[in-house]
């Protein structure tokens, strides 16, 4: 195994990790910020790849597509806040588990309803498609060289909104006392439809950008807000930098396991049998990081409180 | 409004009933659906030992469901193919016997959930419900590449397992099999709630400081109490796998967990006979309401976010006159 | 779910003489809503188009939808027979839907009719009378594909398929007539999606050519993926990635790419002509592979109907064994374990008028049967 292919994988696990930063991000502030746990995170990742496919297929432009995903996800967000997640803030998790799996089931079914059962079509842009040369004589995707720097751009940019601007000050006081914000006079309602917003709208960014090299269809959204709670999980819930942490290391155990696993098997037993067991073992690999993780830091690693 | 004692009463007899309704109507299927729903109603009463009592959220319990199901679907698949389950270091053949393989279901998920508890329990709240579905997750991956035993394809079992004295195989039997086992468990369910250990489990759902106060231990509590929902739930898995003869990853899918606590909302959260009602309500709309529509789960979908936001306590909630389910 | 639709009132049952026998009860059980609909909603469309044009009023379906869940298609299943009282099962997709009813139905005397699935098991020591596959065994079309890269020069492919039992099914199927050993072998993650890492060790090696089989949207993302690495090696697959279904969302990707079907639109014979134009004409779309599946199920089962009465089993079976149909792929008949034999197809990814659709260049391998047939005791 070469010195290239090693690097060209990390460099796609750092590009995997990146986007389940921008699911991560947004499903860790609003637990933070408001104690929810919502199922419905992917549907709004599917929302942001459909919103962005129908107007790529409308306009051909794939900057309009991804501000169509990021309005899309974000007026779903906001709507989703104020007609239904509004009522839960009071509620257990139990309710909030059920509804938000409710509206899963609305969601998936309603865009199936209106887009129909085969997947949509969106690709990269042409100017951004193609690989390119890398030193040392890597050939790799420019798209996904994009979707690298894209990823830590928002990320940056998150950081800078938490740590320095007002609405940051409001959201970080919202994660640590609730009732002291209210009576600080910050409009408490309005604060949370925007951090759900926001939150909606980094999810609806990912589906859109990952959705140009993958497939845009229902369903699309439930894998990868699996994978980010387990980044939530391992990175500590409400923080920012956990889950850019937790993501990347995901990503990295996520694409390096699928490949070295089978590789290090065939060391030890017959090529056929180490493909297929150590492709087993490596869909197992990030969970079997999150038990680690678990055992040595219950509350992850940058979680201050479980 | 009745009492609550009076609506268990009802759903209990309604369910002993069906066999006859069945047979006036000639619609046998009607017993299939009913065993359906006992299976999953004994499921669901599983998980609100820790959902309900224990105030734990899981969303991984299809772990135990499927757990429940393999056992059942590996010992009958040895047996119909006469090859031993494993050989080293000592020989355990597969097995036919309801009963034998009812108690390996319990074993193995009770084990399963000590396993899963003991990780898991070290959090709280949300974490713990985002750690039990990741854990769903890695058992349902690991159960769709295990190509030894069908992967994704699953196990068939061509003829459903034998119970002494009974012909399984006929629908009404099975159906009150798995009815008196359902009994039992809800027999079982309700002497646990008043137990010491009920009390105590309780009262640490509400305050935990309290009960550490009082020199017991929370943890150990939760874990005990969600290694009895795990057994409970494995041996609904290896009955669901018995009724469709079947058993697939599909039992292992997070979906699956999602049913689970579906039913126990939509009957009501922490009551006895909540699974029960619950599942009666949803086969019976999975069942009708497909009828209305190719979309019809976007009707669950609006139904269960009524239920949730209106009406709180569930359905026993909405019919009963004891409104809260903690007194 | 329960849709009856009883076939319309027509001059033409008379005239096949199906009026004399005792009507035929068909439940279709098949996957309409989720994820996979798509294929599910084209069997269905392809079956009750035959049964419209046929108008035979002895013909009654009973649809209903699986969700794609193993216990929702047994309960189904079981509801069919023991309510429905049907006589003719026929619908399910996936092979993990069909090993989990299929070998039930038989054993209660049921005929099977399969539209898509066709596991080894079924082909094999587990065949059974009444079960009848009118699509392939799982295996044909990765031993076309196999076959055509041998014929090709290929010979040092790479290959990949998701790590579950078709998959591997699949990578078997393409190394029976393949000749020379694979450049490389991944199973990847069933649901998996982003291919960046297998692309990364396809570029490392020294392969001639790609072999994948990744149905859904699984195969849309790995093209995609593929064609914008830069990888240039010539790619063949089965027909389930390039059908006319998801052709669409894969765009320019896909073409070009030689896939192998035992059907395609442009097969020339009045049967697939009629096909192609009614269908379009029905329901404003283009058939798929499934749809023309569905298609000939329906017309193998009236072939039959006008022969034998449904509840003499055995000369029902006969007569569907003759498989005395006009089928839209030209040849059909049935090998003695009941699936196909037939010619399978070269086709290629082309663009007509800004509709991405397949055309037909070469046959892979002509009456073609499946290599478990030999297993099978009928």
């Amino acid at each position: 195994m070469s010195l290239v292919l090693i690097a060209e994988q990390v460099l796609n696990g750092l590009q995997f990790g990146v986007m389940l930063f921008l699911m991560a991000a947004g499903l860790s502030l609003i637990f933070g910020v408001m104690g929810l746990i919502n199922l419905a995170h992917g549907s709004l990742y599917m929302i942001g790849a459909f919103c962005a496919a129908a107007v790529a297929g409308a306009t051909g432009s794939f900057v309009l597509a991804l501000m169509a995903a990021l309005a899309g996800a974000a007026v779903a967000g906001a709507l989703v806040e104020v007609l239904v997640i509004r009522r839960l803030y009071n509620k257990d998790h139990l309710d909030q588990v059920l509804a938000t799996f409710a509206l899963i089931l609305i969601f998936s079914e309603g865009t199936r309803w209106l887009f129909g059962s085969f997947p949509l079509y969106l690709n990269v842009p042409d100017i951004l498609s193609g690989p390119v040369t890398l030193p040392g004589g890597i050939q790799y995707p420019l798209y996904r060289l994009v979707l690298i720097g894209a990823g830590l751009a928002v990320a940056g940019g998150l950081f800078w909104l938490i740590s320095k601007t007002r609405i940051g000050i409001q959201i970080r006081a919202g994660e640590n006392d609730r009732e002291m914000i209210a009576a600080l006079g910050v409009d408490i309602g309005r604060l949370y439809t925007l951090v759900f917003a926001l939150g909606a709208a980094l999810a609806g960014l990912a589906g859109a950008l990952v959705g140009a090299i993958q497939s845009v269809q229902v369903g699309m959204g439930e894998p990868v807000l699996i994978l980010a709670f387990v980044v939530i999980v391992i990175g500590g819930i409400g923080s920012i930098k956990g889950a850019f942490l937790g993501a990347l290391l995901v990503g990295l155990t996520n694409t390096l396991g699928g490949i070295f696993l089978p590789e290090a098997l065939k060391l030890m037993i017959e090529p056929a049998a180490a493909t297929s067991i150590g492709a087993s073992l490596a869909s197992m690999a990030i969970y079997i990081l999150m038990a680690v993780v678990l055992v040595l830091k219950p509350t992850g690693l940058f979680g201050a409180r479980a | 409004m009745m009492q609550e004692r009076t609506l268990n009463a009802l759903v209990l007899a309604g369910l002993i009933a069906i066999p006859l309704f069945a047979y006036v109507t000639d619609e046998p299927f009607t017993i299939t659906l009913a065993t359906r729903t006992v299976i999953l109603a004994m499921a669901a009463v599983g998980l609100n030992i820790a959902l309900g009592l224990g105030g734990l959220v899981s969303l991984g319990h299809a772990v135990f469901f499927g757990l429940g199901g393999y056992a059942m679907g590996l010992l009958a698949y040895h047996a119909q193919t006469y090859t031993p389950l494993m050989e080293v270091p000592f020989l355990i053949e597969g097995t036919k016997s309801m009963p034998v393989i009812w108690l390996v279901a319990v074993i193995v998920s009770a084990f399963a959930a000590l396993i899963i508890g003991y990780l898991s329990l070290r959090t709280s709240g949300g974490y713990f419900i985002m750690i039990t579905l990741a854990f769903g997750q890695m058992f349902f991956f690991f159960a769709i590449s295990w190509s030894a035993y069908g992967g994704e394809d699953g196990l068939s079992i061509y003829v459903r397992n034998g119970f002494p004295g009974l012909n399984t195989l006929d629908p009404i039997q099975f159906y009150a099999i798995c009815l008196t086992l359902l009994a039992i468990v809800l027999w079982f369910a309700s002497r646990l709630a008043c137990s010491p250990f009920g009390l105590a489990l309780n009262a640490a759902r509400q305050s935990p400081d309290r009960v550490r106060a009082m020199g017991l231990d929370p943890f150990r509590l939760r874990l005990v109490a969600f290694v009895v929902s795990g057994a409970i739930t494995g041996l609904a898995g290896a009955l669901f796998a018995d009724l469709n003869r079947f058993v697939s990853p599909a039992m292992f899918s997070w979906q699956m967990s999602g049913e689970i606590m579906i039913l126990i909302i939509l009957g009501g959260t922490g009551r006895l006979y909540g699974p029960v009602l619950g599942a009666i309500v949803f086969v019976t709309l999975e069942h009708t309401l497909g009828d209305i529509s190719d979309y019809w789960l976007i009707f669950l979908g609006l139904l269960l976010l009524a239920v949730v936001l209106f009406a709180k306590g569930g359905l026993i909630g909405a019919l009963s006159s004891r409104r809260t389910a903690h007194g | 779910m329960l849709k009856s639709l009883a076939a319309a009132v027509s001059g033409l049952a008379l005239l096949t003489g199906a009026a004399i026998a005792d009507p035929v009860k068909v439940g279709m059980i098949t996957t309409l809503s989720g994820g996979g609909a798509g294929l599910g909603i084209d069997v269905r469309d392809g079956f009750m188009l035959a049964v419209k044009q046929a108008g035979n009023e002895d013909l009654e379906v009973v649809i209903e939808d699986d969700q794609r869940k193993p216990d929702v298609a047994v309960q189904l299943a079981d509801e069919m027979i023991q309510s429905e009282k049907v006589d003719v099962l026929t619908g399910i997709i996936w092979s993990n839907l069909a090993m989990a009813v299929v070998p039930a139905a038989t054993a209660q005397g049921k005929f099977y009719l399969s539209p898509n699935a066709g596991p080894s098991q079924l082909a094999g020591k587990g065949c059974h009378p009444n079960y009848f596959n009118v699509a392939w065994q799982n295996d044909n079309l990765h031993e076309a594909a196999g076959a055509y890269a041998k014929e090709t020069g290929y010979n040092n492919s790479f290959i990949l398929a998701p790590n579950y039992p078709a998959g591997k099914d699949a990578l078997t199927g393409y190394k029976r007539f393949y000749d020379g050993e694979p450049a490389g072998e991944i199973y990847t993650k069933l649901g998996q999606t982003d291919y960046a890492a297998e692309l990364a060790q396809i570029r490392a090696s020294d392969a001639d050519s790609i072999f994948f089989f990744l149905p859904g949207g699984m195969g849309i993302s790995f093209l995609k993926q593929l064609a914008d690495s830069g990888i240039d090696l010539p790619v063949v697959g089965p027909a389930f990635s390039f059908d006319q279904g998801i052709l669409q969302a894969v765009g320019d990707a896909a073409l070009g790419v030689k896939n192998t079907s035992q059907w395609n639109k442009d097969i020339d014979n009045p049967a697939n002509k009629a096909f192609v134009e009614s269908f379009k004409a029905e329901y404003g779309r283009l058939p798929s592979l499934y749809a023309s599946q569905g298609f000939d199920t329906a017309n193998l089962l009236l072939s039959a109907m006008s022969k034998a009465d449904v509840k003499d089993a055995d000369a029902f079976r006969a007569a569907l064994k003759e498989a005395d149909f006009n089928s839209t792929r030209g040849n059909f008949a049935f090998g003695n374990n009941h699936h196909p034999v037939q010619d399978i197809f070269v086709r290629e990814v082309i663009k007509e008028d800004d509709v991405y659709t397949n055309k037909i260049i070469a046959t892979a391998m002509s009456d073609h049967a499946d290599a478990y047939a030999a297993e099978c005791n009928m």
